[in-house]
């Protein structure tokens, strides 16, 4: 008879053997109520506190530990993960290179003849600010010091945010502007001794005084429609933005709102204009420079000159 | 149980480091998979719920702190995600060889669901359009997820013995 077989007799007083239950269910169910219960109380208080404290009181320092903590695996993990990715890049961006070739081809020829006019203009510039002693907020990049570090990791899809490995310990500070070789990526929004957190253009939260190169219109970029789509948002009707114009950031226009990044970083190109009867400004679609979807190294502007205020 | 809770944790902290530093920027047809749901939710089902309530939990706050998020949302959401599973895995799900997938299609939905929802109650940007139109490939690239998952996470906390006692009526 196999080891586990039973016999019972009907009618015997023989007692049935109970059902063995499933090892979890030998906590009672008030119990496992009770845990999650405070689980889930737990995860409500530390949402409250968190929303409330903003960057700063123990949320924050629990924040930055298990950021450090995390911090080594993720530099480690994006190490091992980088050639992977390198490959698929390689692979995708095979699908549309033949059509990139030309375009690009005809963009060095145009950029060319823009380099020398550039070139002979920021001689000019130079010569005429000394001449008139010209006293300067901040500029990009003579004024900045750059501090190139790597990403590590990616927030979720809702939000438009990456941790860097770099922080304080390395001169970074709140609201440093980040920027790649191609152009603005976003500002510091967080940060701990070893890494911070940057909020990227595209964020919804994110809104960056910008530029047309060539008109001088003035606007604000922030988050378009889609996936790294931009808008330059509030630019007069009047104002001739064209499509291929080029945006870069403004720089402080207002002395009540100071802006948090230096002029003249690229942003992006405008590749339409629109403008209804209705609306006050025009609607004009911005594409950016920076993919940010494929953000591998970034660089933080650090600078010690102190950006001039209204009295 | 202590060893399988230290393999466990072991396990779902390398999820969440894989998860934050690879997984989280990878996008196949507009869809994100999600690993870190994906461990959470086989774990939950070879352990029970209080089990996965407590590794949703803790995974959760590891998760958020990892990305400056707000503190408790993933957590929050990990934890129910982990508990629901559980249950199911203790009661109906039991033995069923399609409870893996079950249970990682339907978290995967609740999941994006209740995240958006969450967000828009918070205040914070609720891209509904988005996550509906990502839904879909993200569920998907769960499912792949799930197969090798799951038999690692089987090889590695083997399932509790279901002991099944054969009553022999004699007459």
């Amino acid at each position: 008879m196999p080891r586990n077989r039973v016999t019972a007799v009907l009618g015997s007083s023989v007692p049935r053997p109970r059902p063995q239950p499933f090892p979890s269910r030998n906590r009672s169910t008030l119990r496992r109520r009770v845990i999650v219960g405070i689980l889930v109380l737990l995860s409500l208080v530390l949402i409250t506190i968190s929303f409330r404290a903003g960057s700063g009181g123990p949320v924050h320092s629990v924040k930055g530990a298990g950021a450090t903590v995390l911090r080594p695996f993720e530099v480690a993990a994006e190490r091992v993960a980088r050639p992977f990715r390198d490959v698929y890049g390689y692979f995708a961006s095979l699908v549309h290179v033949k059509r990139e070739n030309s375009r690009l081809k005809q963009q060095v020829n145009e950029l060319r003849q823009k380099e020398l006019l550039g070139q002979s203009a920021l001689e000019q510039n130079r010569e005429f600010r000394k001449q008139l002693k010209f006293v300067d907020s901040p500029r990009f990049p003579a004024d900045y010091a750059p501090v190139n570090t790597r990403i590590i990791s990616w927030a979720t899809e809702f939000e438009q945010q990456v941790s860097i490995a770099a922080g304080s310990d390395s001169g970074i500070k709140q609201d440093t502007p980040i920027v790649t070789n191609y152009g603005l990526v976003g500002r510091v929004t967080d940060l701990t001794g070893s890494s911070a957190q940057v909020t990227l253009l595209t964020d919804e939260n994110s809104a960056v005084p910008a530029r047309d190169q060539t008109t001088g219109a003035i606007g604000l970029v922030r988050h378009g429609q889609g996936e790294n789509s931009l808008l330059l948002d509030f630019v007069r009707k009047e104002s001739n933005v064209q499509r291929g114009d080029v945006i870069v950031t403004a720089g402080t226009r207002s002395k009540q709102y100071p802006s948090l990044f230096p002029g003249g970083i690229a942003i992006g190109v405008v590749t339409s204009v629109g403008q209804s009867d209705t609306a006050l400004y025009k609607q004009i679609q911005v594409d950016p420079y920076v993919d940010f979807s494929a953000l591998d190294a970034v660089t933080a502007l650090i600078t010690h000159k102190r950006t001039p205020k209204a009295p | 149980m202590p060893a399988d809770a230290a393999k466990a944790a072991g396990l779902l902290f390398l999820v969440v480091v894989v998860q934050l530093s690879v997984m989280a920027n990878v996008d196949i047809l507009s869809g994100h998979p999600n690993l870190l749901l994906v461990t959470l939710v086989c774990v939950s089902l070879l352990r029970g719920a209080v089990f996965g309530a407590v590794a949703g939990f803790s995974v959760g706050l590891l998760a958020d702190a990892g990305v400056f998020g707000t503190l408790g949302f993933s957590a929050l959401l990990l934890t129910l995600a982990g508990y629901w599973t559980g249950r199911y895995g203790e009661t109906t799900g039991r033995d069923r060889a399609h409870a893996p997938v079950l249970s990682i299609a339907v978290i995967t939905v609740l999941y994006q669901i209740s995240a958006l929802v969450l967000r828009y109650m918070l205040g914070e940007p609720a891209p509904a359009h988005h996550i509906f139109a990502a839904l879909g490939p993200t569920v998907l690239l769960n499912l792949i997820l799930t197969v090798p998952v799951y038999s690692l996470t089987r090889r590695l906390l083997r399932p509790r013995e279901w002991v099944t006692r054969e009553v022999r009526l004699l007459g």
